[in-house]
């Protein structure tokens, strides 16, 4: 009993906020041109759910987004291990990794709708940059955290270099990778959708772009609705993922 | 020596890449890949002290307002929402939603009810920057210690001593970490809701250089907004890191225990 209580309250709380906003727009509390009343949402998400180019823009935004976050979860993953076991590259490179990381990738959008236009690789351009910085400094992390003496070890029992990545290196740092990629996966999304809204290029941020450029408010909160409800599906399959792949390891052990 | 061999890697390779781009570009006859030379020519010409006023203050000025009202917002909220197991039960789900809804999409929203000016790119700051610092303040709250917590209570302290006193500051590195996390959607949000629409500030004029194909510019105003987002962070570590230099000798200690 008192475990569902919980998840109750949880529903509670989703029913109030759609009532709160069936019922601002109705009694004219908020303009409901600016706030249309919860049902109406509800009735532009079933109309959009009804239409080709709804299923077409949510694929061409889901393709965006595992493109890029493949590229970037593949590249940050092998520089990351290699920048990570050289200790001079590791030196070398941390100043400019901690120039690079923080520049805003929104800031590249004007150079990305020169080089590629509005098509999938603008979009692609910008994913790519943000995602890789979550997965290689989290790979960085998981390198430097090896046990030395485990790798003393596997180095006197004369283990060949890729045997060393295979069997010591990689296993530390796997958790590392998985919470890299999944600060990545949120982050691509965001970037995905931004740089459709702002570029224009297919997926779901064009279509917010233009329900509201066509003042089709109810489709446009629709459309927001949709992205929130992606977000939080990748965040859950993401956290689904990271504990089934490392069942075995001993930060997801430990929580039972 | 070994100060000098730490300054020679720091430096090292962005000289050599800065370096390559210079040398590599110089001859560029390519239209959207000037030379650096020429960029940095432009770089100078463009963001002089008026320009630098007219554009990148404003622009400033916005991401302080709707950072400081984010943190302001979240970190009472979550203290709140942190403090009642019942009040977090019911409120989770609706936090997790507008977490992960992508914060430029509320650009669009948000014109509707206030417009294109000042007020709107404040408010969108704000939207996007709340929930990480909210929802890490929520965490931060929940894990206070609870022997710190019941120590405090036998000790007659209660109330607001409780919470500046007691909860605020054990929360404090979780809440950081939710605040360093605005910082960077702080930022992204200027740059969006100034390229959606506005009559001056940093995202404004970028792409209003790229439109013109202004390219030189173009690049100088990049290049600008990435040395903003490298000074800011900087500068939020900085304030991290004396404001949180208890917790990093905590740390530190725990690990040569």
């Amino acid at each position: 009993m008192t475990r569902f209580r919980p998840v109750l309250l949880g529903a509670a709380g989703l029913a109030g906020l759609l009532l709160v906003i069936e019922l601002a727009p109705r009694t004219g509390l908020v303009d409901e041109r600016f706030l249309p009343p919860a049902s109406r949402i509800l009735a532009a998400l079933a109309r959009e759910a009804g239409s080709p180019a709804f299923w077409a823009a949510l694929g061409d935004t889901l393709v965006a987004w595992a493109l890029g976050l493949a590229v970037a979860a593949g590249a940050g993953v092998l520089a990351g291990l290699v920048i990570g076991s050289v200790p001079a590259l590791r030196a070398l490179t941390a100043s400019t990794v901690e120039f690079l990381r923080p520049i805003p990738s929104v800031a590249l959008i004007p150079l990305a709708v020169l080089l590629y236009g509005t098509g999938l690789g603008s979009t692609l351009m910008l994913v790519c940059y943000a995602a890789f910085w979550q997965v290689l400094v989290q790979v960085l992390y998981g390198v430097a955290d090896v046990d030395p003496v485990a790798f003393e070890t596997a180095r006197s029992f004369r283990f060949s270099p890729w045997a060393r990545v295979r069997y010591v290196l990689w296993p530390t740092a796997l958790p590392y990778v998985f919470t890299g990629v999944r600060l990545a996966a949120s982050v691509a999304l965001v970037l995905a959708i931004t740089a459709e809204l702002v570029i224009g290029s297919p997926g779901l941020g064009k279509e917010i772009a233009v329900a509201q450029a066509s003042e089709a408010v109810p489709a446009m909160y629709a459309l927001i609705v949709v992205t929130g409800l992606l977000g939080v599906v990748i965040n859950v399959a993401a956290r689904f993922s990271e504990r089934r792949f490392l069942a075995w390891h001993q930060s997801v052990r430990g929580e039972i | 020596m070994s100060f000098m061999r730490k300054i020679g890697y720091a430096v090292g390779l962005p000289l050599i890449l800065f370096g390559l781009w210079f040398v590599l570009s110089s001859g560029s006859e390519s239209f959207y890949a000037p030379p650096l030379g020429t960029i940095l020519t432009a770089f100078g010409d463009t963001w002089t002290w008026p320009a630098i006023r007219a554009d990148v203050l404003p622009s400033l000025l916005r991401l302080a307002a709707g950072y400081l009202l984010a943190a302001v917002v979240g970190v009472t909220l979550g203290v709140a929402i942190g403090l009642d197991r019942r009040l977090r039960a019911t409120v989770e789900p609706v936090l997790e939603f507008f977490r992960a809804v992508p914060p430029p999409v509320l650009v669009p929203v948000i014109m509707l009810f206030a417009g294109i000016g000042d007020a709107m790119k404040v408010i969108v700051i704000v939207f996007g920057c709340v929930w990480p610092i909210l929802l890490n303040t929520v965490e931060g709250v929940r894990a206070v210690d609870s022997v710190q917590l019941e120590t405090a209570r036998a000790y007659g302290v209660t109330g607001p001593a409780r919470i500046t006193r007691v909860i605020l500051p054990s929360a404090s590195p979780q809440i950081a970490a939710g605040l360093r996390q605005a910082l960077s959607i702080a930022i992204i949000l200027m740059v969006i809701s100034e390229m959606f629409a506005a009559s001056n500030g940093l995202g404004f004029t970028i792409v209003q250089f790229q439109r013109s194909f202004a390219i030189p510019e173009m690049w100088s105003g990049i290049i600008l907004l990435g040395l903003l987002g490298f000074g800011l962070s900087l500068l939020f570590r900085l304030a991290e890191r004396r404001a949180l230099r208890w917790y990093e000798g905590l740390r530190a200690a725990q690990r040569t225990r």
